[in-house]
């Protein structure tokens, strides 16, 4: 039985979240890994695909399989309409005005690279300041930074306090008139701190900035409304999201993408070509160069209509739980200290343990059967924040369980025992 | 504990917990610094050579416990080595924790580096074992920096489709 035949209703009248139910559409979770149930606590840094998102990919590529947007012929229509239908179900997912504000892309950062050419490189210049965070990702680190040393410009860096909260007030300090743009995450990979980007607009908005957030952690968990956010750009990985890996997008304000610099020339984002000139496609073909991640992209789209089939504010408020109580778990043992205590944050939690380097406890938690992410998360100024060399990341989903906490403090209480 | 057992032996604890050689020298003739991007660890070799001959050698770092005890057992074992019978332990090792040697069957002077023997079960650790050799290389070929990533894969083929 597919998810999309069943009930929809995953939440009883009592707001209780039926886990095992939900676990049941998710194939990957019931195996065993070193002879023990897979805990599978490595959400952030990649989520599994439900058996509707499967199911979508195979039926494309098992009956519809063509190249868009070129063919008369009926496969190619079908392709066509399946990938620019995925396009819609993304638009209404993150409440975007018009579909052709959402380009897809591989994933959020090729989206921030594409703002990076498109617009820095059209824009920014000597002198000028990009604003970024002290939480930033890699990917919304480097791109800013080769931008910087291309153009002659300065990175500017909003700090944030031992709890992981950027400092508003510090932030709005470093705004002037040559700010060309602010960049930052809506939800920290490291530190799972969920960051006011409302109001990080406005203050951008007030001296005329526009502001791009990476929403790679935040799509699995929070509702998303880019109007009402405000924001100029929105970046977004479908392999966080519960869709396959090579799909996401790039929302972009349609006044700003018209504005732009193609980021990636060839076939699809043209409307005419000589040798003398090529004009341009509209959007969002102009920012799709190239045959895309048809089954991907598409693989996206179902991964939306999965969110779409659960009471997403039920997910949300049982991964909430999950994290207190595995804040409260981890809290508890003698030596472990978790990094990252914003008052809000999602389901993400980094810890490390007292004289036990992060990829020892992945080691033997991975005998455990229990897979979490141990390393910089590519925020190593994060890192540098809290001068640490790593931490160890348990990141939850709404399929997981308060019984896969509790494996998770034993097994640390284990590699405690190896350690000492 | 059994699986575990076989790479967090005791004696990897031990260095892990107290690493022998571990300091800057300040009158090293050689040095290289090795990182892996990965992870972020870092590890400084330090080398005293006379000649071929290695008369000291030590290490500074922060890493994880294999790293470690790999640094602090390399020391003990290259000191008094000339340059080529370091060479030598390094490609016994590296074919060691990559499968391609089996230690007891097949002649070697791996002696008490045996115990990292059961990195080779853990694909994504072997980097971890070899960074210091890694970067003890550098300093004997002169170079100043080695980096995991620049060196390839540390994972043999066996250990991939296994």
């Amino acid at each position: 039985m597919i998810a999309a035949e069943k009930d929809l209703n995953a939440v009883s009248e009592l707001g209780h979240w039926d886990v095992e139910r939900i676990r049941r559409d998710f194939p990957v979770l019931h195996q065993t890994v070193n002879g023990k149930p897979l805990a599978y606590l490595d959400n952030a840094a990649s989520s599994q695909v439900p058996q509707l998102v499967i199911e979508r990919g195979t039926r494309y590529l098992r009956e519809e399989h063509s190249n868009i947007h070129r063919g008369v012929h009926y496969l190619s229509q079908r392709a066509t309409s399946a990938y620019e239908g995925a396009r819609e179900k993304v638009r209404r997912f993150i409440n975007a005005r018009e579909a052709r504000e959402c380009i897809f892309v591989r994933g959020a950062t090729e989206g921030i690279n594409l703002v990076m050419h498109g617009y820095g490189r059209k824009f920014v210049g000597p002198g000028d300041e990009i604003v970024i965070s002290e939480m930033e990702h890699h990917a919304n680190i480097v791109p800013w930074q080769m931008l910087c040393e291309e153009k002659g410009a300065r990175l500017r860096v909003i700090p944030m306090n031992d709890a992981g909260e950027l400092l508003l007030d510090e932030y709005e300090a470093l705004l002037n008139e040559r700010t060309k743009i602010v960049a930052v995450t809506h939800v920290s990979n490291a530190l799972g701190t969920v960051n006011p980007i409302k109001e990080i607009v406005r203050i951008a908005h007030a001296r005329g900035i526009p502001v791009l957030v990476d929403g790679a952690q935040a799509a699995p968990h929070l509702p998303i409304d880019v109007q009402d956010l405000d924001c100029d750009f929105y970046a977004i990985s479908g392999h966080k999201m519960f869709g396959p890996t090579g799909s996401g997008v790039l929302y972009g304000k349609a006044e700003l993408l018209e504005r732009m610099n193609p980021f990636m020339g060839g076939g699809d984002m043209i409307r005419s070509v000589t040798f003398e000139r090529t004009i341009y496609a509209g959007l969002p073909n102009k920012f799709e160069a190239g045959t895309p991640a048809i089954a991907s992209q598409i693989g996206l789209g179902a991964a939306i209509d999965y969110l779409n089939s659960i009471d997403r504010a039920a997910a949300y408020a049982y991964e909430q739980e999950l994290l207190r109580y595995a804040t409260e778990r981890l809290s508890s043992i003698e030596g472990v200290r978790v990094i990252g205590t914003a008052r809000e944050k999602a389901s993400v939690i980094s810890f490390t343990v007292e004289n036990v380097h992060p990829h020892d406890i992945g080691t033997i938690l991975d005998q455990e059967g229990i897979a979490i992410r141990a390393g910089h998360h590519c925020a190593q100024p994060v890192m540098q924040h809290f001068k640490i060399p790593a931490t160890a990341r348990a990141s939850f989903a709404f399929y997981n369980t308060k019984e896969e906490v509790d494996r998770l403090a034993a097994a640390i209480e284990k590699v405690i025992e190896v350690f000492n | 504990m059994s699986e575990l057992g076989e790479l967090y032996q005791q004696v990897i604890l031990d260095h892990n917990r107290k690493p022998r050689n571990f300091y800057e020298m300040e009158q090293a003739t050689a040095r290289a610094e090795g990182f892996n991007p990965l992870c972020g660890d870092q590890v400084t070799v330090y080398l005293k050579l006379d000649g071929e001959l290695i008369k000291e050698i030590s290490f500074v770092g922060s890493g994880c416990a294999i790293s470690k005890a790999a640094a602090s057992m390399m020391t003990q074992a290259l000191k008094e080595k000339t340059k080529e019978e370091a060479e030598k332990l390094f490609e016994q090792f590296h074919r060691m924790v990559t499968g391609e040697l089996d230690e007891n069957s097949e002649p070697n002077e791996l002696g008490r580096l045996k115990i990292f023997a059961g990195v080779r079960d853990y694909p994504v650790r072997v980097k971890c074992a070899t960074l210091p050799w890694h970067t003890m290389r550098a300093a004997l070929e002169g170079r100043e920096t080695a980096s995991t990533e620049d060196i390839g894969p540390d994972i043999s083929s066996a250990h991939i489709s296994a």
